[in-house]
């Protein structure tokens, strides 16, 4: 038992920056901008926040100071995450060009601000988050190990943003004209929406949420930050389309994709894997491949947002 | 007349928005070194534009090194591009390439004076067939390339490092990489190292200019470049003229990812001490050649040009830490320079629209 409970806390770890960032995709893809930015965001959110968190771990520590951390983080991410917008928006780039170009941004400038700042690249923290137990929920028998146990907070802010999502993607007249641009950006400039300030709104949400989804890939599973993401971003892009682009399936896949990370990092310390003799290197492969196969029954079909990767001209016919 | 001049502009146009990306990068990165250390800002860049040239033939020699495999992702890059696809999967097909060659390299000692030759056959068809893949689920199940060249990425990533650590002969357990290949294995030096003594520079620089070239001439001088082109310019259409479109995809992503495969092949083979190394990085090699393909404006001569103008970056950016700086200023600076050439791509397009709405008016 206690095996899955600690299989299920590991998961968690994993599970919650791929969804937040795969979310953050989500928004900007929904809007006809499709955004390979995310691992530059994500380095540089992890970046600027770490940095926080490295400069006040003398005087600060705790809960408050994760909290900063996260504002600094989400912010961060959606001002960098303009340099996209502006680029898809104004200028009608190529939009996989621009994201790769922040792609490779992102971690230079991390190495060589962060060596400016310490001598070294990577940026060192003191994880005073993590919370043993939940008070009182902690103690629920089965429930209280697998949620409220060994956990963080931003296990929590990750579910609160995926009910925020669904209900402002779905619910909300600002989701249905975000959609609208993704799916027919003339026929919704003719309703009267605004299609760039929409488009801009999808990026930059993106930005702040893949700039948070850094932070939080990074506290849980590391005490410095070495200038990468470790190709999250990338496989929060395969999330998303594993999830079809909606909110709970990108949830059930980022829960896929979460554990098996998860047994890939601690396959080691489970008995039954570990006697399984399996290479870490097939674990770390299975989402990927299992990506591959569902782009080849889905995309004949594809869910994807129609108007995606073409920039919105006004004056075109 | 006019028309000539009209097509030399158009030739030159590329050239200027290319030209005007690199003035804005480089004018940044000053920035940024003039931000972070006033006073050493200045040397540092001077390190930049001319370091390469510190040490004579031998730093000429070491910048054609370290551009043979960017030339070839670049190449990779580039001509996919030529036929409409973006391979984003250069990083996956060159380590995949590179452990074709080691393989060879360390297990097939026997094969004396084409050692090399096999070597890099086997780079080159590892690297096919990793192309290839993203290639035939667009053609036939319209997958998004761009989406299932990057999971082929960690696949190949993933794959070569468990097939290295756990095969034994190829795998260096103290330093966590791959075993030296055998002296037969390396590429000849064909002369260069007389030319440019002291550098790392080889055959394998040679053996890229005749890809450049002969990349060059199969997309303009043969029907099935055309063809190539084509599909790119427009899938549906080349379709409704008879062109087979779907093999069109699968080859052109299979030569991508064979020259790919092949700068795996040339770097390993360089006899310059790389080996594979036990990491879970993407190969850097594979995504500069985005980087080489879009400077180059995915033309094979241009891509020539591009590679070496990074190399010749890269190789000043060693200098830099003489003035505490770190090298990474090279890569924030190569990144400022594509992210503005995706804007003069936009540019250029306008002012050819502008040019073809007024020949369109003139006509009666």
């Amino acid at each position: 038992m206690n095996v899955i409970y600690f299989i299920f806390q590991q998961t968690m770890f994993f599970t919650i920056p791929l969804l937040l960032v795969a979310l953050g995709g989500m928004f900007s893809e929904r809007s006809g901008i499709i955004n390979i930015a995310l691992e530059g965001i994500m380095t540089m959110g992890a970046f600027t926040s770490v940095v926080f968190l490295n400069r006040t771990g003398g005087v600060m520590g705790g809960q408050g100071q994760l909290l900063i951390a996260i504002c600094i983080a989400m912010a961060t991410g959606a001002l960098f995450s303009l340099l996209h917008a502006y680029a898809s928006v104004n200028m009608k780039a190529d939009q996989v060009i621009s994201g790769t170009a922040l792609n490779m941004l992102a971690p230079a400038f991390a190495i060589f601000i962060g060596r400016i700042l310490n001598g070294v690249q990577q940026v060192q923290f003191n994880n005073t988050f993590r919370i043993e137990s939940v008070p009182v929920l902690g103690s629920i028998p089965l429930l209280g190990p697998l949620f409220f146990q060994n956990t963080y907070i931003t296990t929590y802010l990750g579910f609160l943003i995926l009910a925020l999502s669904i209900l402002v993607l779905y619910r909300t007249r600002f989701g249905l004209r975000l959609r609208a641009c993704g799916e027919h950006p003339q026929a919704a400039d003719s309703a009267g929406v605004n299609v760039y300030r929409m488009q801009y709104c999808g990026v930059i949400i993106s930005g702040a949420l893949s700039g948070l989804g850094g932070l939080v890939f990074v506290v849980p599973t590391s005490t410095n930050f070495n200038a990468t993401v470790s190709g999250y971003g990338f496989l929060a892009l395969a999330v998303l389309i594993f999830g079809q682009w909606k909110p709970i399936k990108i949830l059930y896949a980022s829960l896929f994709f979460g554990l098996m990370k998860a047994i890939a990092a601690a396959y080691s310390g489970i008995p039954f894997l570990n006697n399984l003799g399996i290479s870490s290197n097939l674990y770390k492969m299975i989402p990927y491949i299992a990506t591959l196969i569902v782009l080849i029954f889905t995309s004949k079909n594809s869910q994807a947002p129609r108007a995606e990767g073409i920039p919105y001209d006004k004056g075109a016919r | 007349m006019e028309d000539k001049k009209q097509r030399g502009q158009r030739s030159l146009l590329p050239l200027l928005s290319s030209i005007s990306a690199i003035v804005v990068g480089l004018l940044i990165g000053f920035l940024v070194l003039l931000c972070s250390n006033a006073s050493q800002a200045i040397p540092g860049f001077g390190a930049i534009l001319t370091g390469a040239l510190t040490h004579g033939m031998k730093g000429v020699g070491q910048v054609f090194y370290y551009a043979t495999p960017i030339m070839m992702t670049g190449l990779s890059v580039g001509f996919a591009f030529q036929s409409g696809l973006f391979n984003i999967g250069t990083p996956g097909q060159f380590i995949v390439g590179g452990f074709g060659a080691c393989y060879v390299g360390i297990m097939m000692k026997s094969l004396g004076g084409v050692h090399w030759i096999v070597a890099l056959f086997a780079s080159i068809l590892l690297g096919a067939l990793w192309g290839c893949v993203p290639g035939i689920l667009k053609a036939f199940f319209n997958v998004n390339e761009v989406i299932a060249a990057i999971m082929m990425n960690y696949i190949g990533m993933y794959g070569v490092n468990w097939i290295v650590k756990s095969y034994k002969p190829m795998f260096n357990n103290l330093r966590n990489e791959s075993n030296p290949v055998a002296a037969t294995a390396n590429i000849p030096k064909m002369g260069l190292d007389k030319i440019f003594p002291g550098s790392s520079v080889n055959g394998g620089f040679l053996i890229g200019i005749i890809f450049i070239v002969l990349i060059y001439l199969l997309l303009n001088k043969t029907t099935f470049g055309y063809e190539l082109k084509a599909v790119g310019h427009n899938r549906d259409a080349s379709k409704y003229a008879g062109i087979n479109e779907k093999k069109s995809i699968i080859v052109s992503m299979a030569i991508a990812g064979a020259i790919a495969g092949l700068a795996g092949g040339l770097l390993y083979l360089a006899g310059s001490g790389k080996h594979i190394e036990v990491v879970d990085v993407l190969a850097s090699e594979g995504f500069t050649g985005i980087s080489v393909a879009l400077l180059g404006f995915n033309n094979p001569i241009g891509i020539f040009v591009s590679s070496i103008f990074i190399a010749y970056l890269t190789a000043g950016g060693f200098y830099l830490q003489l003035y505490e700086f770190s090298v990474e200023i090279i890569d924030i600076i190569v990144a400022v320079i594509i992210y503005f050439s995706a804007f003069s791509l936009v540019v250029r397009l306008i002012l050819a629209r502008l040019r073809q709405g007024r020949k369109g008016g003139n006509k009666p």
